[in-house]
């Protein structure tokens, strides 16, 4: 008895701090969950979002269902969509409608905005005509009248595939994919492929830069495990001042270095070691060495903290017993810094994947990252869910990496 | 390396070739930061050297300019608005969800360091139309808002990191003589995690004070912050004041840089 | 989903709020030596005579905010400089308001290209070839020798765009720029555009701004490139050795327009009314050579200006007319190909 009163006890006590622990971090969730969880559910949202057609032409959408896109459309077609469009009030609407139908088949644009002109036009022809045509003669030949591009199934077809609230076509446009006309999923036009060998590029940069920084932070990590924590400590320093230096300053500082007038150029040259300065900047090479400078601070300090704890003694009794010094450390060192290896090379690899500025100011347009491509449709080409189904793309791919590195160590990523 | 006992000749030409090269990556390191401080007192208008003779001029068109005086403002509203905001939020989570054991922590863990694995561009694309939608596109609050959230995770995992090491049983001692959970909080547990608070109140302002694009994608003109006039300084017309401003943030950096080792020590020691 | 937005906004907009200034008007214009001019002939003279206070934004064309405002409802552009394809888009889909066209004086005193449902010609721009008369030995003529890189080697500066440069390299491979927006709009065409542009990928070099193309040449980094010539006149005038090529040029206009839902309509308005007067245009066009758009506005000016602009006998002869309603129609499949085509 006395026994089952602890355990309720414990139990209740134990609930009531898990209850505290959560009213302590709901403030922090539900912030999160408002100014950053919901905005990035509503990309994702955006990603197959689809509204214009179903909205503004629901009649038509109905009069084709089960066209193929073999033969000319339905005759009841051309009356729903001199209904619908007639029916359209907001210039605006019209306008997005034109905008989308526009972007899967070019001309539409001026064919739905001179046909909505003409039909909402007081007295005007073509919408005498349409509304006065009896319904046996259709209202294809007033509208083929108002404009002749009705008679081109292309238009018909968006229509058509553009008919449902949500739609993969953004997903798969993102991946060069598309949809033909029977509905089947099938390759990009090759004038049209882009995405694909854009990923491939980001993770390929991704990947050149962790090996680089792999590559120059390993030994400089080993040296400071190596100093008397004080030296090292200072030393850590120097590490940290570029990690703390705003990302701009670097970027300016590297094109003081890089621009073909730039000081390597000019050590180069002096050197004798090249004849014309070499291009360094607006290629692959300047943002390949500025995204290894800014990220080495986040390869150097896992690997540091991992070294750290490896007992120098190791190494000296594998050197004492003979082995080379080189082999030694292969040998005993490295594999007790393998964990350091994988979230160091992890972790930059994840945070490469979503660069955009230093690409953007030392990178030419061959040198562009997949954040790259969402700016540009975000901003540039105001092709909404084409930018958020690439953002999905790219979020996809760096949350599949992050639970493996949550998997591969519980290092935190704060330095 | 002193402490291997025999070393023939190429071994020790192999530990010259090693020191060499972490010298070589120190130096690395720290050129792009060093070559343009020079630049700053330059009396030419092209950011490269040699440089033909020196003069304050830069500095001066740069206290003199509305646009970077915009942009120093906005800097020092956003940055420390979005500090104070993640800092809150931040540290009361940590202290909560330090000790405390139920299923789902780990997931919620996740979620809650989310900002700082999601890619920005996908955080400013999302934000973006979002906030626009709420009519607060061009705002300092949405601004502020989406900073607080990338720095949150920071204060986070420092508070969290602090509180590791943090003697439970004066709590518990304070709680069982009677006094408040508040003022407990405020008497006992937030004087031990202050330097870690502070830490992560640091990596959270200098989270939000480098932010460049968060504020491309969601900050008006007015809102131009010191990044976001420096990425369109280098992009469109680069003279030798970005490097006037980027001497200034530097100098500003490093300070805040030594403060936090400052802090660190006093933590871990 | 639906609902969150609605209920965050009345949430947010208690941090948002921020107390409104008095009568301060924010015109978008496209910065450099053009926004520079603008606020010697536009702004400074509104500001004396409106009492308001013009606050200049810079930007480059990008719509993606002005869409994002208005469908917000949360308009703080007032005036905004936009380009012709991009004005007729904006138009169709509601970015822009309807003018007044009674409170701008009558249609009649405008080039026929300068007025527009949603819209009023700020000024004639026009983009040519531009080159360093100190680094060239011999001047090029047109756009053949642009593509010509054994007789002008070194780099070409582009804007990043297909616009223009597809009708660049239509003219290049020897199509008159009559037949250019004929040729371009057959598939055949198209792909003979994005072939030419190919040959001179591996010499090219991006602009994206305005101010960069002059910027490319003095700095010696291109020694050609395809560039607005206002910007170019202005170098020239601070004593480089800028020079255009005209032939082959194509100019279009820039037009003042107010997004839907801007709270300043009405002073926006008076802005746009008091910017399109002869005076002010005549002002303009002697800062920086674009061409005016009020008939009147020719009158005033001396000769030596006349001719540097677009408008100029001269200078149209072998100019090509920008189709905006080609562009709007065809500008995405277009600026998405060539978007594919340059990150490759």
């Amino acid at each position: 008895m006395e026994a089952g009163a602890l355990r309720e006890a414990l139990r209740r006590e134990s609930r009531a701090r898990t209850l505290r622990a959560l009213a302590l971090a709901a403030p922090l969730a539900l912030f999160l969950l408002l100014t950053f969880l919901v905005p990035i559910g509503a990309l994702l949202v955006r990603a197959v979002d689809n509204p214009e057609v179903a909205r503004a032409l629901p009649r038509t959408v109905e009069a084709l269902r089960g066209w193929r896109g073999e033969a000319a459309p339905p005759e009841p077609a051309f009356a729903a969509l001199a209904g619908d469009l007639s029916a359209i009030d907001d210039q605006a609407e019209a306008g997005a409608l034109a905008r989308r139908l526009n972007s899967d088949a070019s001309g539409a644009r001026s064919l739905v905005m001179a046909t909505w002109r003409a039909l909402r036009a007081p007295a005007s022809e073509g919408n005498a005509a349409v509304q006065a045509a009896p319904p046996a003669a259709g209202a294809r030949a007033p509208l083929l009248a108002i404009d002749p591009r009705w008679g081109e199934p292309r238009f018909w077809e968006v229509i058509a595939r553009n008919g449902a609230r949500w739609t993969p076509d953004y997903l798969l446009a993102a991946v060069d994919l598309r949809r033909d006309a029977g509905g089947a999923i099938a390759a990009m036009p090759p004038e049209q492929t882009v995405f694909r060998a854009i990923l491939w590029r980001t993770l390929g940069i991704a990947a050149a830069v962790t090996l680089g920084c792999l590559l120059l932070g390993y030994p400089l990590a080993w040296w400071l495990a190596t100093l008397p924590a004080r030296t090292a400590s200072r030393v850590l320093i120097l590490v940290l001042v570029p990690f703390w230096t705003s990302i701009l300053v670097r970027v300016a500082g590297w094109i003081v270095l890089l621009q073909s007038g730039g000081l390597v150029n000019q050590g180069l040259l002096a050197a004798g070691l090249v004849e014309a300065p070499l291009a360094l900047l607006f290629n692959r090479t300047g943002v390949i060495v500025a995204m290894v400078h800014i990220l080495l601070p986040f390869m150097i300090l896992p690997l540091y903290s991992v070294m750290r704890a490896v007992p120098p003694d190791y190494l000296r009794a594998a050197v004492s017993l003979g082995s080379h010094p080189l082999q030694a450390f292969r040998r005993t060192v490295v594999p007790l810094t393998w964990p350091g290896i994988g979230t160091g090379c992890l972790l930059v690899f994840i945070l490469a994947l979503g660069y955009y500025v230093t690409p953007a100011l030392v990178g030419g347009p061959s040198d562009q990252m997949l954040s790259y491509s969402v700016a540009q449709y975000a901003n540039v080409n105001l092709n909404w869910g084409m930018a958020c189904a690439l953002g999905t793309v790219l979020l996809a791919v760096t949350l599949v990496l992050y639970g493996l590195y949550r998997r591969l160590g519980r290092a935190e990523l704060a330095p | 390396m002193s402490r291997a006992p025999h070393l023939g000749t190429a071994e020790r030409a192999g530990l010259l070739a090693w020191k060499a090269l972490c010298l070589a990556v120190i130096a690395f390191l720290l050129a792009p930061v060093v070559v343009i401080v020079p630049l700053s007192f330059s009396s030419s208008s092209f950011l490269a050297y040699p440089v033909p003779g020196w003069s304050l001029r830069w500095y001066g068109e740069v206290f003199e300019s509305a646009e970077w005086a915009r942009a120093f403002r906005n800097s020092f509203i956003v940055a420390p608005a979005a500090t104070l905001l993640a800092t809150v939020l931040g540290t009361l989570a940590a202290t909560g969800l330090a000790r405390a054991r139920f299923p789902g922590k780990g997931m919620l863990m996740s979620l809650l360091i989310a900002p700082m694995v999601v890619p920005i561009v996908v955080v400013a694309t999302g934000t973006y139309l979002f906030f626009a939608r709420a009519g607060l596109a061009d705002s300092y609050a949405a601004l502020i808002l989406v900073h607080a959230a990338l720095g949150t995770p920071f204060v986070l995992t420092t508070v969290s990191a602090t509180l590791q090491g943090f003697d439970t049983n004066l709590v518990r001692a304070s709680l069982g003589l009677g006094a408040p959970p508040l003022a407990t909080f405020a008497r006992v547990t937030l004087p031990l995690i202050a330097p870690g608070v502070a830490a992560g109140a640091l990596l959270a302002f200098a989270t939000s004070f480098d932010e460049v694009v968060v504020t491309l994608f969601l900050a008006g003109p007015s809102q131009a912050t010191l990044p976001r006039q420096m990425f369109t300084g280098i992009r469109e017309n680069i003279t030798p004041a970005i490097a006037a401003v980027a001497t200034l943030l530097i100098v500003f950096t490093t300070g805040l840089m030594l403060a936090l080792e400052w802090l660190r020590g006093r933590r871990t020691g | 989903m639906k609902r969150a937005p609605r209920l965050i906004p009345a949430l947010l907009l208690v941090l948002g709020a921020v107390p409104a200034v008095a009568q301060q008007l924010t015109v978008v214009n496209f910065g450099g030596a053009n926004g520079a001019a603008q606020k010697k002939a536009f702004y400074e003279p509104f500001e004396k005579s409106a009492g308001a206070k013009v606050v200049p934004v810079e930007y480059n064309g990008e719509q993606a905010k002005i869409k994002a405002m208005v469908e917000a409802r949360k308009v703080t552009w007032d005036v905004v400089e936009a380009e012709s394809a991009d004005l007729d888009r904006g138009c169709d889909e509601g970015l822009y308001e309807r003018l007044d066209w009674s409170r701008l004086g009558g249609k009649a005193d405008f080039l026929p290209a300068a007025v527009h449902e949603c819209g009023v010609g700020v000024f004639v721009w026009s983009s040519a070839l531009a080159y360093d008369a100190g680094r060239l030995k011999e001047p090029p003529r047109g756009w053949a020798d642009f593509w010509d890189v054994k007789r002008f080697p070194g780099k070409r500066a582009l804007r990043k765009a297909a616009r223009f440069n597809l009708e660049f390299a239509l003219m290049a491979d020897g199509v008159k720029p009559a037949e250019v927006y004929r040729v371009l709009a057959t598939p055949e065409g198209t792909e003979r555009a994005f072939r030419k542009l190919g040959e001179l990928k591996p010499h090219l070099q991006w602009w994206e701004t305005g101010a960069q193309a002059p910027q490319f040449l003095v700095a010696g980094d291109v020694v050609m490139a395809s560039a607005y010539n206002g910007r170019i006149e202005t170098a020239r005038r601070e004593g480089r050795d800028l020079r255009l090529v005209w032939t082959g040029s194509i100019y279009d206009l820039d037009f003042w327009s107010i997004p839907k839902g801007s709270p300043n309509r009405d002073l926006a308005l008076r802005f746009i009314a008091q910017a399109i007067t002869p005076q002010r245009q005549a002002e303009f066009a002697r800062l920086i050579s674009y061409g005016p758009t009020h008939l009147k506005a020719f009158n005033g000016l001396d000769p030596k200006v006349l001719a540097q602009l677009p408008t100029a006998p001269a200078n149209v002869k072998d100019a090509l007319k920008f189709d905006f309603r080609f562009w709007s129609d065809q500008g995405e499949a277009l600026e998405k190909r060539f978007a594919a085509w340059a990150a490759q």
